[in-house]
């Protein structure tokens, strides 16, 4: 590989934010960024292993009709890849053990949490251990939330980050752990990287509505222990200027960059130390 | 072999969807249940072996952190009554189709014709529920009998070991194709009789000319070449009345309307449509010469006009009141994904940029006994508001603007507007983005979804009131991924090329997609029997006009087909190959190989006669009432704000993604909370330029009884309010004229008819007087003309309503502008003049004081307000801009109040005008062209000076604290009390909906 930062958004089948996504990406400072349909992969005509950053951004992969983006795991673990005898689950799993860094935002939280990508404690066992479920409220909700940021967690994409305001978007963003026992494993190993937090004392809280879903131990977003594959259901791509901040026209002295960019900064900075 | 797969949530995990159907239970029968748990069920018929579906059970159908599955074996224990609900045969099963294409994928085989999923669910009630509670409760809520079916089940006759038997609701028809001729040469009761009876709705004279026609020696000559008979087809006799459908030919907009004033004196007026709505625009852009911003107006899908030099904006809104009266969620989604289509079918295709959504019910809270075949209020709130959100949602794109109108008269009809606006590049593979063309010899190219009877008449449906016999297959459930993967695919095969002319498939079906296609060549050819179906049985004339969703048609030169076809099968889209445009002048369908229709294309589309309709102005006695102030208005201010037309609506925005695609700038909600009700939409869509677009509405059908004219001229004021507030430019905005009227045309049944149709005609006449003096082209618009309840003696008629939707541009973003007040010190100024019009006003409607004049527009007097507040904004004065409409100014001050997180001190004294007014009606009165900012204090004189003589009035001052206070004009403490009982007002009466 050259020595161009490499990342890939992937489309198609009811996602709906990989222009903003790529935006992020390019301003993240991403020299190829690339929007590739899911037919494109399955296609064989671009590969995975082609890109430092995979993306996976929101949407409503095929509905959400099985359960969030059940019905799109099924297709990375079993839809045929032309010339390829493996299969798209296969390459991700490749690109994650190759040390690449991988992105779920949302619907594609949900994706790598259900394809098993997400915590991913035990390095050998691909079984999903965690989940995101129906908000407390039975409601999809568009709220922006402040988030509290662990910085013991391996986590690459939010170091430096003490605090993030971003909007969460979602009918199913309920955080929980098939058990007491990995959700304790989850916060000992301090995968928990985002955490819903109250607007005033910044501390992490069960309450609505600065805790929107009713997510467990208020976890926003997790990543593996590698912390080089992370999810999270509030949208980083979708606070990327000034101008997308609920209250801009109100709150003096805003950035004209908004936070949601730090996270890419940040990947992409990782990218371009470590592999290339 | 037939598999049933239930999936639970484990007993430990909570059922957000059962607690939801218990809170509702309660609202809605008064019923307390214990506990409501749910269970989905799939049913599957396919050559599966135990094994697969086993990996199938597990895998996609199941969350295994948070739920259990069983194949072949129920999973309902602990229960007291069960009910499941399924779909009828044919209705859309989204989750059914996902299924089966995840059973696809992990099998790596597909299904065979006949296989298929079928998906249900059980809810099972545990506490206090009797068997006919149960069966209440599954009818009346639970399902929507039209297409759905219930099983309902006590727990004692529950077998369980076996469950509820197996039910395939499967389409089985036998019927073989076949063509009937219709013998037209009979009385003209027998024709009416032919009309009512095939849902045609065609009147005698239409009926008489579509005879003539067919009585033409040379009609049929050519038609004995084709081999056909001397009678009408049944395909030719649907076609027609679809193409000639209210819906599709807006024949009440294009009547010969002989009008009669009060003063007795009558004039023609030939076609409202061509008078005063493109008379509007043609006006309007003589005027602004060359700062004309139209590029396509009323030709294509949508209109559009300019944005910036590279990109243009397209905009269209359609109602979908009919079927969303059946069936609010079907209807409600249909409407959404049905007017995306519109707009991405517009030129040679579009990029959906935005939805709005104005809904009108009848209060949700309304208790008295409904008569037969209506839905609840409450029950259609809750339906429309669920199929906007999965359609906008799903589709991902975000709902930016729209409102809840509530009025009693709705409940014989819900209006359901839905909107999308979209960027068109300026220029397609060097062609005109706007244009589009089909040559002679290109193939007509059938995209998306397959064709059932869903939605067969749906076009001649809507022309009618909703009666006894309205029907099951006008309701149609919409699938928003089929569509998001059609139109990824097309914007790919727009940006290569592949495709001369799109349309999309709505009403009418292929007869009007391909039909008007053809207008270009003059002609087509096209097969129904290659047309991909849902199930077998369905007659050509039924896949000629089934309005079967998510399907748009193409025209595709034929050295490009099997690119596009490729690409298509690629992306996982069907697209169908059905026959070719050609230059025959004929409207030709074949089925196998033999001639279905064969009609000439110029009588088809201009062969439908004029109607000729009366319409008698006679205004209605509007006495001022006379009746005393309150002393202290503080109650009152609480009362309006807490009335449903005024209240916050924050839990249905909240539902809908404002914000995907990263370009809304100005949010639906906003403020110190971000709860406070903005007046529009910005957005800005291209990430390279801070250019944006803005977005607003107004409709006022509270004025209508008083008189039409004032009800539409203050609809344009209202959306130019709006749309200026947040700093849209006046010189850069097109509006949209969507009409929904109670029957306009005279009968028996309907005696008031003529006085509907005048209301119809003054508010045409305020739509062109408005719009041509505020300069403001319309590029596009519907009407629905049929929007009454009658059975039996029965008859509910709409408030006559406009929905005046506007889109513009804002040169800069940066500059826009937002109701909520940011800071103590900064003073409070009302612009424009309040007069004693309280006619229609929240006020008066709450003291349920009758009559009174409605709000006069003067729009020339708003032409150079917006102009100087455009001006204002350039500069920057505007610190905060609201516009004033329901409840007038106390409720914008109050709303630009609690939305800052600032109290406000003001004083009415300032107001004193020509002609003194009472503190109540200075506060609550309505007038038009009206609007609260609030302004830096060192701006004071330059703000003055740049609004000279437009009536500009110092009020007050936004203060630190939270304390809201109006002192009258006679010094009198009027109002006294804090933002925060003021927003609790405001908040609480949708707040659990």
């Amino acid at each position: 590989m050259s020595k161009t930062v490499r990342a890939i958004v992937i489309t198609g089948n009811g996602v709906n934010c990989e222009k903003e996504m790529a935006l992020a990406c390019r301003l993240g400072g991403a020299e190829c960024v690339d929007i590739v349909h899911i037919a494109e992969l399955l296609a064989g005509r671009v590969t995975l292993g082609d890109y430092h950053f995979i993306n996976f951004p929101g949407g409503f992969l095929d509905g959400d009709d099985l359960g969030s983006a059940k019905a799109g795991v099924n297709r990375l673990q079993y839809a045929p890849v032309a010339g390829r005898m493996d299969h798209l689950i296969d390459q991700l799993r490749a690109a994650v053990a190759g040390g690449k860094l991988v992105i779920g935002v949302c619907n594609g939280f949900q994706l790598l949490v259900k394809a098993g990508l997400l915590p991913a404690i035990d390095p050998n066992n691909e079984r999903q251990t965690v989940t995101l479920t129906c908000n407390e409220r039975g409601r999809f909700e568009d709220r922006w939330c402040w988030l509290q940021v662990d910085q013991e967690s391996p986590c690459v994409f939010t170091r430096g980050l003490e605090r993030l305001y971003l909007p969460i978007r979602h009918g199913e963003g309920k955080f929980v752990a098939e058990s007491a026992a990995e959700l304790a494993r989850i916060e000992e190993k301090r995968l928990g990287v985002l955490k819903y937090c109250h607007p005033e004392t910044g501390s992490a809280t069960l309450d609505y509505p600065w805790n929107p879903n009713g997510s467990q131990a208020a976890i926003a977003g997790i990543c593996d222990p590698s912390g080089l594959v992370f999810g999270l259901m509030p949208h980083p791509e979708a606070y990327l200027f000034r101008t997308h901040h609920p209250r801009w026209t109100r709150e003096p002295g805003l950035p004209e960059e908004g936070m949601g960019l730090w996270l890419f900064r940040n990947a992409i900075e990782y990218i371009r130390q470590q592999l290339l | 072999m037939i598999w049933r797969i239930e999936v639970a949530l484990k007993e430990d995990v909570r059922d957000a969807r059962g607690d939801r159907v218990r809170r509702e239970l309660a609202h809605h029968f008064g019923v307390n249940i214990g506990l409501v748990r749910t269970i989905d069920v799939y049913t599957v018929e396919a050559d599966l072996s135990r094994e697969e579906i086993d990996r199938v059970a597990a895998g996609p159908l199941c969350d295994p952190v948070i739920q259990t599955v069983a194949v072949n074996r129920p999973l309902a224990g602990d229960f007291h009554i069960l009910v499941e609900v399924g779909f009828r045969p044919g209705v859309t099963d989204n989750v059914g189709r996902t299924a089966r294409e995840a059973i696809e994928d992990l099998t790596g085989r597909r299904f065979s014709p006949g296989e298929g999923v079928y998906t249900a669910v059980q809810y099972l009630f545990t506490g206090g529920m009797t068997k006919s509670q149960a069966e209440e409760i599954a009818s009346g809520y639970l399902a929507n009998e039209l297409i759905q079916s219930c099983r309902i089940v006590p727990r004692a006759a529950f077998d369980q070991e076996k469950g509820l038997p197996v039910l395939v609701p499967k389409v089985t028809s036998s019927a073989e194709p076949k063509v009937t001729e219709i013998d037209l040469e009979v009385t003209d009761e027998e024709l009416v009789a032919i009309s009512r009876g095939n849902m045609l709705a065609l009147n005698l004279e239409e009926m008489r000319a579509i005879r003539d026609y067919i009585g033409r020696p040379q009609v049929r000559a050519a038609r004995r070449k084709a081999g056909l008979g001397d009678r009408l087809t049944d395909a030719e006799l649907e076609a027609l009345a679809q193409t000639w459908s209210e819906h599709c030919k807006h024949k009440i907009f294009a009547a010969r309307i002989d009008y009669t004033d009060e003063t007795g004196e009558c004039r023609v007026i030939d076609s409202l449509f061509r008078t005063y709505v493109v008379g509007t625009t043609t006006e309007v852009r003589r005027r602004k010469g060359q700062e004309d911003i139209c590029l396509s107006v009323f030709k294509d899908n949508a209109g559009v006009i300019r944005f910036n030099q590279n990109w243009n904006l397209v905009f269209k809104v359609e109602t979908h009141n009919s079927p969303s009266a059946l069936d609010p969620y079907g209807g409600a989604l249909t409407g959404i994904v049905g007017v995306n289509r519109d707009a991405f079918g517009t030129g040679q295709g579009a990029d959906l940029l935005f939805n709005t959504d104005v809904f009108c019910f009848a209060s949700p809270f309304h208790q008295e006994a409904l008569p037969p075949r209506l839905l609840h209020p409450r029950r259609i709130f809750e339906g429309v508001v669920t199929g906007v959100e999965h359609g906008g949602n799903k589709s991902g794109i975000p709902t930016v603007n729209g409102s809840l109108v509530f009025h009693p008269r709705f409940l014989g009809k819900p209006l359901v507007y839905c909107g999308t606006g979209a960027l068109m590049p300026a220029v397609v593979n060097g062609r005109a983005g706007h244009e589009k063309k089909a040559s002679v010899g290109d193939r007509i190219v059938m995209t998306g979804g397959r064709i059932g009877k869903d939605g067969i008449h749906g076009a001649t449906f809507s022309s009618e009131e909703l009666h006894e016999g309205s029907p099951v297959t006008a309701v149609q459930i919409g699938d928003p991924i089929t569509q998001k993967r059609m139109f990824d695919f097309l914007l790919v095969a727009r940006d290569r090329g592949l495709y001369q002319s799109i349309t999309d498939n709505g009403a009418g079906g292929l007869s009007s997609s391909v039909g008007e296609m053809a207008e270009d060549t003059g002609g087509f050819e096209l097969h129904l029997d290659r047309c991909p179906l849902k199930y077998s049985g369905l007659q050509p004339w039924e896949i000629l006009i089934s309005e079967a969703q998510e399907r748009m048609t193409l025209a595709v030169p034929p050295d490009k087909l099997d690119e596009f076809l490729i690409l298509a099968r690629e992306m996982g889209v069907e697209a169908t190959d059905l026959g070719e445009f050609t230059d025959s002048g004929y409207f030709h369908c074949l089925y196998r190989g033999r001639t279905v229709t064969y009609v000439e294309m110029d009588f088809l589309h201009k062969g439908v006669p004029q109607l000729r309709l009366e319409a008698r102005w006679q205004p209605p006695r509007t006495e001022e009432a006379d009746f005393p102030m309150t002393e202290d208005l503080t109650d009152t201010l609480c009362a309006l704000l807490g009335r449903l037309n005024i209240c916050s609506k924050e839990s249905v925005v909240r539902r809908y993604d404002h914000e995907v695609k990263a370009s809304t700038v100005v949010k639906p909600l906003l403020g110190e909370q971000d709860d406070g009700p903005s007046d529009a939409a910005v957005l800005r869509p291209l990430a390279e330029s801070f250019e944006g677009v803005v977005v607003a509405h107004g409709i006022c059908p509270k004025y209508s009884d008083l008189d039409a004219y004032a009800m539409m001229a203050n609809a344009v004021d209202e959306a130019l309010r709006n749309f200026v507030a947040v700093g849209g430019d006046i010189d850069h905005v097109a509006g949209l004229d969507n009409f929904c009227w109670c029957d306009p045309v005279h009968s028996e049944r309907n005696p008031d008819g003529r006085y509907k149709l005048a209301q119809l005609v003054r508010a045409n006449e305020a739509l062109y007087d408005c719009c041509t003096t505020y300069e403001v082209p319309l590029i596009s618009g519907k009407d629905s003309m049929k929007n009454d309840y009658q059975i039996g003696s029965t008859r509910i008629s709409i408030p006559p309503t406009v929905l005046f939707s506007v889109i513009g541009k804002i040169p800069d973003v940066r500059r826009a502008v937002t109701m909520d007040v940011k800071r103590g010190g900064d003073l409070v100024a009302l612009l424009g003049r309040t007069g004693k019009e309280l006619g229609g006003s929240e006020y008066y409607d709450l003291l349920g004081i009758p009559g009174g004049t409605a709000p006069q527009v003067d729009a020339a007097h708003g032409r150079r307000l917006f102009k100087l507040l455009n001006e204002a904004r350039n500069q920057g004065f505007l610190v905060s801009c609201h516009d004033l409409s329901d409840g007038g100014l106390a409720v914008a001050l109050a709303e630009s109040a609690f939305a800052g997180g600032h109290g406000m001190e003001i004083d009415l004294s300032g107001m004193a005008g020509a002609e003194p007014l009472r503190d109540d009606f200075l506060l609550f009165s309505e007038s038009a062209g009206r609007f609260v900012v609030t302004v830096r204090r060192q701006d004071r004189r330059d703000f003055e000076e740049i609004c000279g003589d437009i009536g500009l009035c110092w009020l007050g001052e936004v203060i630190e604290g939270r304390d809201f206070r109006i002192t009258g004009s006679d010094g009198k403490l009027r109002i006294a009390t804090n933002i925060d009982t003021l927003k609790q007002a405001w908040q609480a009466p949708l707040k659990d909906m």
